[in-house]
């Protein structure tokens, strides 16, 4: 079925499954405003939350099923959307799961802080789908409102509120770029539409207008820090540390990959006749990534602060993908971003059981000897970290990702060939504190004194299975996940009569 | 009147800028960042006499943006304010490494 965008009733269809997530939220939120602090009612929010996640993942699942597409509008029906929004319905039903017993355990009993993830999911949601700068504006808000108060979730910590600060002003901060990108790419063209940008920079001939060439640039700094690639990164290992661990979980995987779709359709449809452009910068963009990410890497003590330099190297990783540029970048880029979302809850599942209440025991040091204590958390860790380095068959689906991504660059017309060796050679730095963890696991001993870790909570033995085991079975059979990347891209609506003089120019197409 | 109303919102925007990066006071941080989102209404209002109602339609969601954002902003830093008697971004360094 094709939704015409213009009348209201089906653009409110088109965004039903975003629609049904916004309503369950919202009454959830009654819900636990509606009674006194409990840990029953924290719990109790938690599991209506984690329902109303997988009604939400029904609606898209069948959305996707049945094909829906759409006119040109100010939201995007295709597969891309639905893939994202699939890794992001994941990434969020996993931050729950752990939220939940974390919760317990850290007595912090606001049921509010489910219903955020569940706001700042439909926030995800919106950019994914959004197909004009007014609503990447306003789906990149409703996330970053909801996680800001996220990271602050935790009231008695005093790590957590500093957390929740820097991230708030930089992230403030980088709405402000982000904004003023967008005022002078309107400036530029006279529209905020994705698609009509990038026919009005063919009609008009803008590819050296200058004020389109600074809005780019703007918005190129404002996604940059959003997403959190070097130089723009210096609030992420703080903020990762900072808060909870769940939540810097869901901000490694879910806020990450949300930033990064609207980033990759806004870099595609209204960009794309571009690249001459922005080639370079993002280039550098990811190659200064890539290098001062895993050096840094390399000195990290801290568990939290490791995974969080890892994420920012996944982001350099990740724009290799944006940079390719082509049909395959689009599917590469999906098929990381699920096996690095598996990978992430996989580890961060690990450490909210390693640590101690009061967000102890976060030292790699707390790792040594984990295998003789608890041998299946200590071979889940040692998959998940293999699966971040990119190792075959013991790291999974980990290997595949980076395999598509390389395959990628390497085809691209844009000549990646050089960022794609970069790549590899800083996989292999980062094998440098990947590998460490996994030493420190199995070939220290147990240091004399040092209390065993809880026993797991139900919840989170449940995502730690889930993603590990899925990562491990997708390593194996990479074939249905691919297939599904492949056939899911940014797909402009087919032009009709009356704007085929705009004809949509497509991304690149290139073949391996 | 396009030319000075875009030049004048690069400025408070640039003022905006430089406020972020020099003061180290998380209130006056924060207005800074307020200044930079107004010099882009500037731009957003200036922009649409010559394209249009969409620059002002945009001006009214990134005014309601900002008052979200310091409700919650505002909240975070008397969160912070709690545990440390200071808002002063020089002696918020717990977490560093």
């Amino acid at each position: 079925m094709t939704f015409t965008l213009a009348v209201p009733a089906q653009l409110m269809q088109a965004l039903l499954p975003d629609l049904v997530l916004m309503g369950g939220a919202m009454v959830l939120m009654l819900m636990s405003a509606w009674g006194p602090e409990s840990a029953s009612r924290q719990r109790a929010v938690g599991l209506g939350s984690i329902g109303v996640l997988l009604v939400t993942l029904g609606f898209v699942i069948w959305y996707a099923t049945a094909g829906m597409t759409s006119t040109a509008g100010i939201i995007a029906v295709d597969s891309f959307r639905w893939t994202a929004d699939v890794i992001l319905l994941i990434a969020a039903i996993c931050t729950i799961g752990l939220s939940i017993e974390f919760n317990a355990r850290e007595s912090i009993h606001y049921a509010e802080s489910h219903v955020l993830v569940l706001f700042a999911t439909s926030g995800m949601m919106v950019l994914t789908a959004a197909r004009d700068l007014m609503i990447v504006f306003l789906g990149i808000e409703i996330m970053s409102l909801a996680v800001y108060v996220l990271v602050g979730m935790n009231r008695r910590s005093e790590r957590s509120a500093e957390g929740a600060l820097k991230y708030f002003l930089l992230g403030a901060f980088a709405t402000g770029f982000l904004l003023y990108g967008i005022a002078l790419i309107y400036g530029a063209t006279g529209t905020t539409n994705l698609l009509t940008i990038g026919q009005r920079i063919h009609d008009f001939h803008l590819t050296q207008n200058a004020m389109l060439l600074i809005g780019i640039a703007l918005l190129l700094i404002g996604f940059g820090f959003k997403v959190a690639v070097v130089p723009f990164h210096m609030w992420a290992p703080d903020v990762y540390e900072g808060a909870p661990t769940p939540i810097t979980a869901f901000m490694a995987s879910a806020v990450k990959a949300a930033a990064f779709a609207a980033f990759f359709r806004v870099w595609t449809e209204s960009f794309g006749q571009m690249h001459y452009a922005w080639i370079l910068p993002i280039w550098w963009l990811a190659a200064v990534t890539m290098i001062f990410g895993n050096a840094v890497g390399l000195a990290q003590r801290n568990v939290k602060r490791l995974l969080a330099y890892s994420s920012v190297v996944h982001s350099g990783y990740l724009l290799v993908a944006v940079a390719a540029g082509t049909l395959l970048g689009s599917s590469a880029f999906l098929f990381y971003l699920f096996a690095y979302t598996l990978a992430t809850f996989g580890s961060f599942a690990v450490v909210c059981a390693v640590s101690e209440p009061g967000d102890k025991k976060l030292g790699i040091s707390d790792y040594e000897g984990l295998w003789s204590v608890r041998p299946g958390l200590a071979v889940a860790m040692a998959a998940c970290m293999l699966a971040l380095l990119g190792f075959p068959v013991f790291g999974g689906v980990g290997f595949f990702g980076k395999w598509y991504v390389l395959q990628a660059a390497v085809t691209s017309p844009y000549q990646l060939v050089p960022l794609a060796v970069l790549l590899v050679l800083t996989s292999v730095v980062s094998a440098g504190y990947y590998l460490n963890v996994v030493r420190v696991m199995f070939m220290m001993p147990r240091p004399e004194g040092a209390t065993d870790p809880a026993p797991l909570g139900g919840m989170t033995k449940l995502v730690l299975v889930f993603s590990v085991v899925t990562m491990l079975i997708l390593g194996v059979f990479p074939g249905p996940l691919a297939n599904w990347t492949r056939n899911s891209r940014p797909t402009p609506p087919p032009a009709t009569a009356a704007d085929s003089a705009y004809m949509v120019r497509p991304i690149v197409a290139a073949t391996p | 009147m396009l030319a000075e109303a875009l030049t004048l919102s690069a400025v408070l925007f640039a003022i905006g800028v430089v406020g972020v990066l020099t003061r180290r006071n998380a209130i006056i941080v924060f207005m800074c960042v307020e200044l930079m989102l107004n010099a882009v209404n500037l731009s957003f209002v200036a922009l649409s006499r010559l394209y249009g109602a969409t620059g002002q339609v945009f001006v009214i969601f990134v005014m309601t943006v900002a008052a979200a954002e310091a409700a919650v902003g505002l909240a975070i830093i008397i969160a912070i304010f709690r545990h440390k008697q200071t808002v002063s971004l020089e002696n918020i360094n717990v977490l560093r490494g």
